[in-house]
C-alpha cells in the first residue's frame, strides 16, 4: 500500500443528503435504518432507557431493605424485581451499550464506511430492543389467561429446576427464557459482524500492531461472544424443551442433573462479566492517553492482556459452583484459574498507571471517571481474589459480600467507564460537548453514592447477611449498614438524572464541539462531528497507532518510535 | 481486491464458529446423560446405524465441492447438475432420519418425554436435521438460479459460502454419529 492518502468518494446512493422533517420522518429514517453509527446511538439509548428502569427496581430493593421489617415492597414482588434488575441490567443494559459503542466506534476507528453486514446490525439491534420488550411485556403475560400477570422471579441465572415448570408454573420464566434467548441472537449476529468488520475492513496501512486497544478489546469480546453466548442459547432451548416438551433434561426425578445448568449458565454467565468488561477497559485505554497527553504505555502487553483475559475468563466459569460439591480437583483448578485472570488485569492497571506516569494530566471529565474507575477496579479485582479461595468462598456465597464485589466490577468498573465513554464521545456523536460543570456533579455525586452503598454493603455479607432476602429481623447488627447502603441511593440517581439533563441540554445548547476537541489521535476524531453517513471523504491512510498524530507532525511521526 | 468476499468468508466463519458452540451444549449434554436414564428403552436395544444416510452426506460434500469448482470454471449447467446431486443425497439422508423417527415414534413409543435418552436424542439429532433442511433450502435456491440462468461465474464465491456451511453440516454429523450411535450405544 502507498502512503499516500487516497481520496475516495462518498457513495453514489447516499450523497445527496435529503433533508427530512416532520416527526413521522425522521422516526421512519431511524427504523429502517441500517447506518452503523445510527444504530450505535440506538444501542446506546436502549441501554441507558434500560439503566433507568434496572436503577428504579435497585432503588426498590434497598428502599424494602432500608430498615428491619419494611413492608413496601411484598416478597413475590421483590423475588421478581432482582430478577428483572439483574437480568436488565445484563442483557439489557450492558451488552446493548457495549455492543452500541462497538458499533458506533470501531468503523471510525479503523477507517471504515460501516459495518460488514449493515442490514444484519439493524436486526441484531431491533432483535435486541423487542427481546427486552418481552421481558418487560411478563408484567401482562406472565400468568397466561389465568390472572393480572406476573414477571420472572427465578434469579436472573434461572437455575434449573427450580425454572422447570413443576416449579414456576405460569408463563413468566418462558418470558424470561425467550427474550434472554432473542437478544442473545442478535447480540452473536452483531458479534460476528464485528469480527468481520475489523478482520476485512481496516484502513490501508491499519494493521493488527496499529489499531487502537478499544477495537482490540471489542474484537476479544467479540471472539469470546461467539463461544459463550451459544452455550446459553442451547441451555435454554433445552429448559424450553423440557417446560414444553415434557423433555427431562433438568428434572431430577427422571434422573436428570440439577447441576448441569448452573455450568451452561455459568460458561456463559462468567465469561459474560468479561465480554462487558473488556471494552470498559478498552474505553479507559483510548481516554487515559489524550488526557495524559502521552502515548498508551505498554500496547503490545496491553494487547496481549487484552486476548489473555478473554482466554483465561473461559475456563473459570465454576467458581461460581463452589458450594455445590465439585470436589477438590475441580475447585482447586477453578480457584486458580480464575486467580490466574488477575494476572493480566493487573497488568493492565500498571500500563494505565505508567501511562499517567509524568503525564500532562487534564482532569476532565472523563479522565475524572477512569481515576475512579482504576481505583474501584482494583478494589473489585481484590474482593475477585477473596471470593476466589474456595473456602473464603464457601463462607461468603450467596452473601451480600458477592453482590459487593459484583457491583464493584459491574458498577465501579464498567458503568464508570461508559460515563467516562459518553462524555468523551458524545461530541464526535452529536457535534456538541456536554458540559462540564454538570458533568463534575454527575461524577462527584455518582462516585460519592456509588461507595457509600457499595463499600458498606461488604459489611453485611461478610456479618452473614444473604442475598435475596426481602427483609430480615432486627437483631443482627445489619439494620444501619443497610441504611447507610440505602443513602447512597439517592446520590447516585440524582447523579444519573444530572447526566440525562446534561446530555438534554447539550443536544441543542452544548458549545459546538469541532471536529477534535481533545485533540486526540484516533482516526474518528479525522472526520467531522458528527460524522457524514460515509464516515470518511478521504480515508487517511495509517502509518503508526496514532494517525492523527502523525498528519498533524509530519516531521516527527509516531511509526519509528514504535 | 474483492472485499465483499473477503466479508462473506469472515462472516461465515464466525456464524460456523458460534453454531460449533451451539452444538458443543448438545453434545455435552447427551455425552453427560449417557446411561443415566432411569427406564427404557436405551440405545442399544432401539437405534440401528444409520449407514446409509450416513454414506449418502459424507459423499453430498464430495458432490457440493464438485459443483463450486465447476462454478468457478464457469461450467455452469455441470455446477447445476452437482448441486443437484448435492440436493438429491442431502434429501435421502433425511429421509432416513425421517424414516427412524417414524419407527421410533409411531412404532416404539419412544419420544422426547419417555426417558433422558429420548430427551437427549431427540433435540440433539433434530438439531442436526434442521440444519440440513437449512442448508438444503440454500443449496436448492442456488440450484433454481443454476436452472433460471441466475447464476453466474462471479457468484462462484458466494457458493462456496454454502458449500461451508454444508461442510460443516456434514462435520457435526460426523461427531454426532460417534456419540450417538457409536459411544452411546
Amino acid at each position: 500500500m502507498s502512503s499516500v492518502p487516497t481520496a475516495v468518494p462518498a457513495p453514489r446512493d447516499i450523497a445527496p443528503a435529503t433533508e427530512s422533517s416532520g416527526v413521522l420522518a425522521i422516526l421512519h429514517e431511524w427504523v429502517v435504518t441500517v447506518d452503523h453509527k445510527r444504530l450505535g446511538v440506538m444501542y446506546v439509548a436502549t441501554g441507558l432507557v434500560f439503566l433507568v428502569i434496572g436503577g428504579l427496581e435497585a432503588t426498590l430493593m434497598r428502599l424494602q431493605l432500608a430498615w428491619p421489617g419494611l413492608t413496601l415492597v411484598p416478597p413475590d414482588t421483590f423475588n421478581r424485581l432482582f430478577t428483572l434488575h439483574g437480568t436488565t441490567m445484563v442483557f439489557l443494559m450492558g451488552i446493548p451499550i457495549v455492543f452500541g459503542f462497538g458499533n458506533y466506534l470501531v468503523p471510525l476507528m479503523i477507517g471504515a464506511r460501516d459495518l460488514a453486514f449493515p442490514r444484519l446490525n439493524a436486526f441484531g439491534f431491533w432483535v435486541l430492543l423487542f427481546g427486552g420488550v418481552l421481558l418487560y411485556f411478563s408484567f401482562i403475560g406472565g400468568d397466561g389467561l389465568y390472572g393480572a400477570g406476573s414477571a420472572p422471579a427465578v434469579g436472573w441465572f434461572a437455575y434449573a429446576p427450580l425454572s422447570e415448570r413443576a416449579f414456576t408454573p405460569g408463563n413468566a420464566t418462558d418470558y424470561w427464557n425467550l427474550s434472554i434467548l432473542v437478544t442473545g441472537f442478535g447480540t452473536i449476529a452483531t458479534a460476528i459482524n464485528l469480527i468481520a468488520t475489523i478482520a476485512t475492513m481496516r484502513a490501508p496501512g491499519m494493521t493488527l500492531g496499529r489499531m487502537p486497544i478499544y477495537v482490540w478489546t471489542m474484537l476479544t469480546v467479540s471472539a469470546m461472544t461467539l463461544l459463550v453466548l451459544p452455550p446459553l442459547s442451547a441451555a435454554q432451548i433445552m429448559l424450553l424443551l423440557d417446560r414444553f416438551l415434557g423433555a427431562h433434561y433438568f428434572d431430577t426425578q427422571a434422573g436428570g442433573s440439577a447441576i448441569i445448568w448452573q455450568h451452561f449458565f455459568w460458561f456463559f454467565g462468567h465469561p459474560e462479566v468479561y465480554i462487558l468488561m473488556v471494552p470498559g477497559f478498552g474505553f479507559v485505554s483510548e481516554i487515559i492517553p489524550v488526557f495524559s497527553r502521552k502515548v498508551i504505555f505498554g500496547y503490545a502487553s496491553l494487547v496481549a492482556a487484552t486476548v489473555a483475559i478473554g482466554a483465561v475468563s473461559m475456563s473459570t466459569w465454576a467458581h461460581h459452583m463452589f458450594t455445590v460439591g465439585m470436589g477438590s480437583t475441580l475447585n482447586s483448578f477453578f480457584a486458580v484459574s480464575t486467580m490466574l485472570v488477575g494476572v493480566p488485569t493487573g497488568v493492565k492497571i500498571f500500563n494505565w498507571l505508567g501511562t499517567m506516569y509524568g503525564g500532562k494530566l487534564r482532569f476532565r471529565t472523563p479522565l475524572l471517571f477512569c481515576c475512579a474507575f482504576l481505583f474501584q477496579m482494583l478494589c473489585a479485582g481484590l474482593t475477585g481474589i477473596h471470593l476466589a479461595v474456595a473456602p473464603f468462598d464457601w463462607q461468603l456465597t450467596d452473601s451480600y459480600f458477592v453482590v459487593a464485589h459484583f457491583h464493584f466490577v459491574l458498577i465501579g468498573g464498567l458503568v464508570f467507564t461508559v460515563f467516562a465513554a459518553i462524555y468523551y464521545w458524545f461530541p464526535k456523536v452529536t457535534g456538541r460537548m456536554l458540559s462540564e460543570r454538570l458533568g463534575k456533579w454527575h461524577f462527584w455525586l455518582f462516585t460519592i453514592g456509588f461507595n457509600v452503598t457499595f463499600v458498606t454493603m461488604h459489611f453485611p455479607g461478610v456479618l452473614g447477611m444473604p442475598r435475596r432476602i426481602y427483609t430480615y429481623p432486627a437483631d443482627r447488627g445489619w439494620d444501619m449498614l443497610n441504611l447507610v447502603t440505602t443513602v447512597g441511593v439517592p446520590f447516585q440517581a440524582a447523579a444519573v438524572l444530572i447526566l440525562v439533563i446534561n446530555i438534554v441540554y447539550s443536544l441543542r445548547h452544548g458549545a459546538p464541539a469541532g471536529d477534535n476537541p481533545w485533540e486526540a489521535w484516533t482516526l474518528e476524531w479525522a472526520t467531522s462531528s458528527p460524522p457524514p453517513a460515509y464516515n470518511f471523504a478521504v480515508v487517511p491512510a495509517v502509518t503508526s497507532r496514532r494517525p492523527l498524530w502523525d498528519l498533524q507532525h509530519p516531521d516527527d511521526p509516531d511509526g519509528p518510535h514504535e | 481486491m474483492n472485499s465483499g468476499a473477503a466479508r462473506g468468508r469472515a462472516g461465515v466463519i464466525g456464524f460456523i464458529v458460534a453454531e460449533t458452540s451451539l452444538f458443543a451444549v448438545f453434545v455435552v449434554a447427551y455425552l453427560f446423560y449417557i446411561g443415566k436414564s432411569l427406564t427404557g428403552p436405551f440405545p442399544r436395544e432401539v437405534l440401528d446405524l444409520p449407514i446409509v444416510g450416513t454414506i449418502c452426506l459424507l459423499s453430498s460434500s464430495i458432490t457440493v465441492a464438485l459443483a463450486t469448482r465447476a462454478l468457478a470454471a464457469g461450467r455452469i449447467a455441470r455446477a447445476g447438475a452437482w448441486l443437484l446431486v448435492t440436493v438429491v443425497l442431502g434429501l435421502a439422508f433425511l429421509a432416513g432420519t425421517a424414516q427412524e423417527w417414524r419407527r421410533l415414534i409411531v412404532e416404539r413409543g419412544f419420544t422426547i418425554g419417555t426417558n433422558l435418552f429420548g430427551s437427549t436424542f431427540y433435540p440433539l439429532v433434530g438439531l442436526h436435521a434442521s440444519h440440513v433442511i437449512l442448508g438444503l433450502v440454500m443449496l436448492s435456491l442456488c440450484l433454481v438460479f443454476a436452472w433460471s440462468g441466475v447464476l453466474k461465474v462471479g457468484h462462484a464465491s458466494r457458493v462456496e459460502l454454502v458449500s461451508w456451511y454444508w461442510h460443516f453440516v456434514d462435520g457435526v454429523w460426523v461427531v454426532v454419529f460417534t456419540v450417538v450411535y457409536v459411544v452411546g450405544r
